[in-house]
């Protein structure tokens, strides 16, 4: 059994899911729910002035068939009275002492940010989560994403939450940024103790085309909404992996973003995230798929030799480097498993129409491929032309067979070579440069 | 005893619904994205009018189903009849890459349905008019699958068409011949309206060769099709084959879709001679419609029989009865009605051939016997018709396989007539082929497609027949596949 506890800048729980402040982490009655069933944290819906809600107010995207692959909200802080949360903070904690509880905050005067934070660790919160990204509302009232996307609000603001600070504090960010190492290095300047990302992206999900408007619809209107779930998780992956690397964040980090089981938890620890939180996959399923995510998460530790969860943190980190430091000669090349193959030839008309024209449709008998049940006599099979592919992938990610697609290494005899040792060898007149593809 | 009325309304209702209902618009949507939309889809080179299955499939799915009841109807004007009626095991949903993967196939005909009856149902409007008119005129003779599928495809070349078909409605077997409960006589119809609007013209009950001679024809016309499919059940000759309760396949099934369902009587013990998918249509119709037994007998074994194999699980689960290797000597009478069936057992003899074995004569009792063994050749109406045609030794219309064109050049003909009795794909297909023939002789334009995306590009490919010009018949699948769905 690996050790799966956590300290995340002073704030300790005994696994590292959190629930994310969202909808989930409304309620006393949604906390203890929540941590009945597994959960090691719960960051409480943001606590602010408490504010009114439209009805109608999330849309979302299927793909296939599959429900809710992107969620959006056009949902604001708690609408509930900060004396309420507090009291209810209060009553969980005392009921869960060795679980996670952070209050999420949000205001705007110095003041009120300091009584907050007093609130906060009367309540006996763990931490506070300072909530710079809402994307939508609160934005336009100056708070939210209004403060998220401009690193010297942020430091303004952080400055004073830390002059008040009983209790360790972390910001959390915005993804609707072009650098977000700007803002996390805003808060670590301003003193953090941590920082969690991502908040909601930016988004339309679609629009009624009869009524003409997007959804949600709201009255004849819309507004662009914060948009999670799965289809944002490699957004989130990025941007964690950017502060995880960049050596001016060095802040523990609370990954968040379409995280849906123990995998994509193991995804963001790997790139360096302490805790995850997650909001989508419980607003779709509940809180019960937190049984998956400790049990998946302890036998892939177990079995990959972790002791703790706290071993395998950051471990990919070090592997994302800048694009210059890839090796040109590394060379990998497209492999059909006949035995596998189906004959839909979507790898086939994927690398001819949508990348290297590195397969052909080959006689089958020529190739002494053996016909399935459901294969015509003579159909034509996929064949990859060696030479030509290029190793881009895309057919092993359309084929429908599981690993029948396999992308295997070649051995080129060359040697490792960087676009960097590449440009420098050149200009050495070491070596000429690489003819052009034809 | 004279057969008898078993069941009320409902219980006749019920039993008639078709097999497989239609799928609701999340069925629909969820199947259809099963479908991987192969590049060259071995489910297109297996439906016998090359349907861009995966194209039509593809637009389920985005809610496009004028689109996609287009795509279908462009290549098969009856693409709502072969949806329901298509064997399509051992063709389109047979070649489905699915099975390779060890799935059910995507369930084409059914999707099929989906975006045809869409258009049934909402009065779309599906092809713009011709272009321009050619003022050739064709007359079909005949107005079943063969001919619908032909005049469809010449209207919309531009030339006229006149259909001329004998029965009351248009349709032929699709009208009165199919079993009730996989295609209703009122999705025949509509379909034929379908073939209608493009501005075909239908004559029913004139029959040629009597209300109309051939020669008129052939002075009116510019060319002709012969559409006739095939003639009456053949004969047992056996002693009491003339007494009332002894019946055709296809009267019986006609009845059906003549009269309403709860007034189509049958017998208590009926029996059904002959083992071919017409037999199985008729077993499985008597015991609907309230038989106590209904039983098949066969002169060979339950493997040798023609049917396919999901039309004997049909009857099987019907309930259906069988005596294997037995043939029917006698129908057995009194007072005028069938009482039961002297039979004599069969054995398959060293030289392969079939042997009934002396004395060994059983009798079972039956009230009511339904022949089904197979359709007689129209010969000599066809000889009647035009004396210089030539027809094959087996009786069918002698015809190049790829155009459909006969011995004398203006005559054309496709469908059982042609081929001998194949399914109503075969015939809307040659009939398809044999319009594009027809144009050719008028135009010298050589048409195809429609456009077959999932063709293009595929160039150091050994040629693989495509729908049209050479459908492939898939091998009936071992039972593993057929768990769980047809
Ligand atoms: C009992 C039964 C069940 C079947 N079940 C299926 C099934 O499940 N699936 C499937 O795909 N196929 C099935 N078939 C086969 C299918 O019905 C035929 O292959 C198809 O109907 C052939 O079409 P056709 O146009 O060639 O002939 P037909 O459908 O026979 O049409 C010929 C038409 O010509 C008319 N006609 C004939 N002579 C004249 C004349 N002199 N003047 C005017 N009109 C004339 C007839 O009245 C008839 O309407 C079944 C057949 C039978 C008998
Ligand atoms: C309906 C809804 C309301 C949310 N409200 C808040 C909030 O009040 N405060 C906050 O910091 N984040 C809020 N979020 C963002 C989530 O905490 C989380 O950052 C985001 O949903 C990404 O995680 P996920 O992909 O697991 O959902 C909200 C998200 C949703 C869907
Ligand atoms: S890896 Fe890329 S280039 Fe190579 S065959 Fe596959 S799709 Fe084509
Ligand atoms: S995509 Fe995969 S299954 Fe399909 S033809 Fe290519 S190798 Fe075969
Ligand atoms: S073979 Fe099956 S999966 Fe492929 S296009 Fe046809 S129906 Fe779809």
């Amino acid at each position: 059994m690996a050790d799966l506890s956590i300290n995340l800048a002073g704030i300790k729980s005994p696994n590292p899911f959190w629930v994310a402040s969202a909808p989930p982490s409304n309620t006393a009655y949604q906390c203890h729910r929540a941590f009945e069933a597994g959960w090691g944290g719960v960051v409480w819906k943001t606590i602010g002035e408490p504010i009114v809600n439209v009805s109608s107010r999330y849309s979302s995207i299927d793909i296939n068939g599959s429900r809710m692959i992107g969620l959006n909200n056009i949902e604001l802080i708690t609408d509930r009275s900060p004396e309420t949360n507090f009291r209810e903070i209060k009553e969980c904690k005392e009921r869960w002492p060795d679980r996670a509880i952070i209050a999420s905050l949000m205001t705007d005067s110095r003041e009120s940010w300091h009584d907050y934070m007093k609130q906060s660790a009367d309540a006996g919160a763990d931490g506070v989560e300072l909530n710079f990204g809402c994307p939508h509302g609160m934005c336009e009232r100056g708070m939210g994403s209004a403060v998220g996307q401009n690193p010297d609000v942020i430091e303004t603001i952080v400055g004073w939450v830390m002059e008040a600070a009983e209790i360790p504090v972390i910001v959390k960010l915005t993804p609707n940024i072009t650098d977000i190492t700007y803002p996390a290095r805003a808060a670590r300047r301003a003193g953090a103790n941590a920082i969690s990302l991502i908040n909601t992206v930016k988004s339309v999900t679609q629009v009624d085309l009869e009524r003409m408007c997007p959804e949600p619809y709201v009255a004849g209107k819309s507004t662009p909404g914060g948009y999670c779930g799965p289809a944002v998780k490699p957004i989130a992956l990025s941007m964690v992996q950017e502060c995880a690397s960049h050596p001016e964040v060095g802040l523990p980090i609370s990954g968040i973003g379409g995280i849906a089981n123990w995998k994509d938890a193991a995804e963001f620890i790997a790139l360096g995230s302490t805790s995850v939180q997650v909001c989508t996959a419980i607003m779709h399923y509940g809180f019960r798929i937190v049984e998956d995510m400790i049990e998946g998460l302890n036998d892939y530790l177990d079995r990959a030799g972790f002791a703790s969860v706290n071993d395998l943190r950051g471990k990919a980190v070090d592997t994302v480097q800048r694009w210059e430091s890839l090796d040109l000669n590394y060379k990998r090349i497209a492999s059909i498993d006949y035995d596998k193959c189906i004959g839909c030839n979507l790898c086939y008309i994927a690398c001819e129409d949508g990348a290297h024209q590195a397969i052909a449709l080959v006689d089958p008998d020529q190739k002494g491929v053996g016909l399935g049940p459901g294969r015509l006599p003579g159909r034509p099979v996929p064949e990859i032309k060696e030479k030509e592919c290029v190793g881009c992938n895309l057919c092993s990610l359309v084929c429908p067979v599981h690993e029948c697609i396999t992308m295997i290494d070649v051995d080129n005899g060359k040697e490792k070579m960087s676009w960097s040792d590449y440009q420098e060898k050149v200009a050495k007149g070491e070596m000429e440069p690489i003819p052009a593809h034809p | 005893m004279p057969r008898e009325l078993m069941l009320d309304e409902k219980t006749a209702a019920r039993n008639m619904a078709e097999i497989e209902p239609k799928y609701s618009s999340q069925e629909a949507v969820v199947e259809a994205n099963r479908c991987l939309y192969c590049f060259d889809a071995p489910c297109i080179m297996a439906c016998p009018t090359g349907i861009d299955i995966p194209g039509f499939i593809k637009k389920i799915s985005s809610g496009n189903l004028a689109g996609s009841a287009r795509t279908i109807l462009k290549s098969n004007i009856l693409g709502a009849s072969c949806a329901r009626v298509c064997p399509t095991s051992v063709l389109c949903e047979g070649a489905c890459v699915m099975l390779d993967r060890d799935e059910l196939p995507i369930k084409i005909g059914r999707l099929q349905r989906y975006a045809t009856d869409y258009v049934f149902e909402n009065d779309v409007k599906i092809f713009d008019p011709p272009k321009k008119k050619s003022g050739k005129r064709v007359a079909l003779i005949g107005g079943g699958p063969a001919s619908l599928g032909c005049a469809a495809e010449l209207a919309q070349l531009g030339h006229d068409t006149v259909i001329f078909e004998k029965k009351e409605h248009a349709g032929g077997l699709n009208t009165y011949g199919i079993a009730y409960y996989k295609l209703t006589t009122e999705t025949s119809l509509k379909e034929v309206e379908l073939v209608k609007s493009l501005g075909i013209e239908i004559r029913t009950g004139v029959e040629v060769g009597k209300d109309i001679q051939a020669k008129e024809l052939e002075q009116e016309f510019d060319a002709i099709f012969i559409g006739v499919g095939l003639g009456h059940t053949y004969k047992l000759d056996i002693p009491g084959e003339d007494l009332p309760e002894v019946v055709e396949a296809l009267e019986f099934i006609e009845e059906l879709h003549v009269n309403p369902l709860h007034e189509v009587p049958v017998g208590r013990r009926v029996a059904v001679i002959g083992c071919g998918n017409t037999a199985i249509d008729a077993v499985t119709q008597a015991k609907r419609l309230g038989a106590e037994h209904a039983v098949i007998i066969y002169r060979r074994g339950e493997k040798d029989m023609p049917a396919y194999a999901y039309e004997y699980d049909i009857a099987k689960k019907d309930g259906a009865e069988f005596v294997f290797h037995a043939v029917p000597v006698e129908v057995l009478g009194k007072d005028g009605h069938v009482v039961g069936l002297k039979l004599a057992r069969t054995e398959m003899g060293e030289d392969g051939r079939l042997n009934v074995i002396p004395g060994s004569e059983f009798e079972l009792p039956f009230d009511m016997v339904i022949k089904a063994l197979g359709q007689e050749k129209m010969t000599d109406m066809l000889k009647g018709m035009f004396p210089d045609l030539e027809l094959a030794r087996n009786g069918v219309i002698q015809r190049e396989p790829a155009t459909g064109q006969t011995n004398i050049p203006h005559i054309f003909a496709g469908g059982d007539g042609a081929n001998g009795g194949s399914e109503v794909v075969n015939a809307v297909g040659e009939g398809k082929k044999a319009a594009r023939a027809i144009h050719r002789m008028f135009t010298g334009e050589t048409v195809e497609g429609p456009v077959q995306w999932t063709r293009i590009g595929v160039v150091n490919a050994k040629p693989v027949g495509s729908g049209l010009d050479n459908p492939i018949r898939v091998p009936e699948l071992e039972t593993t596949y057929s768990a769980g769905g047809k």
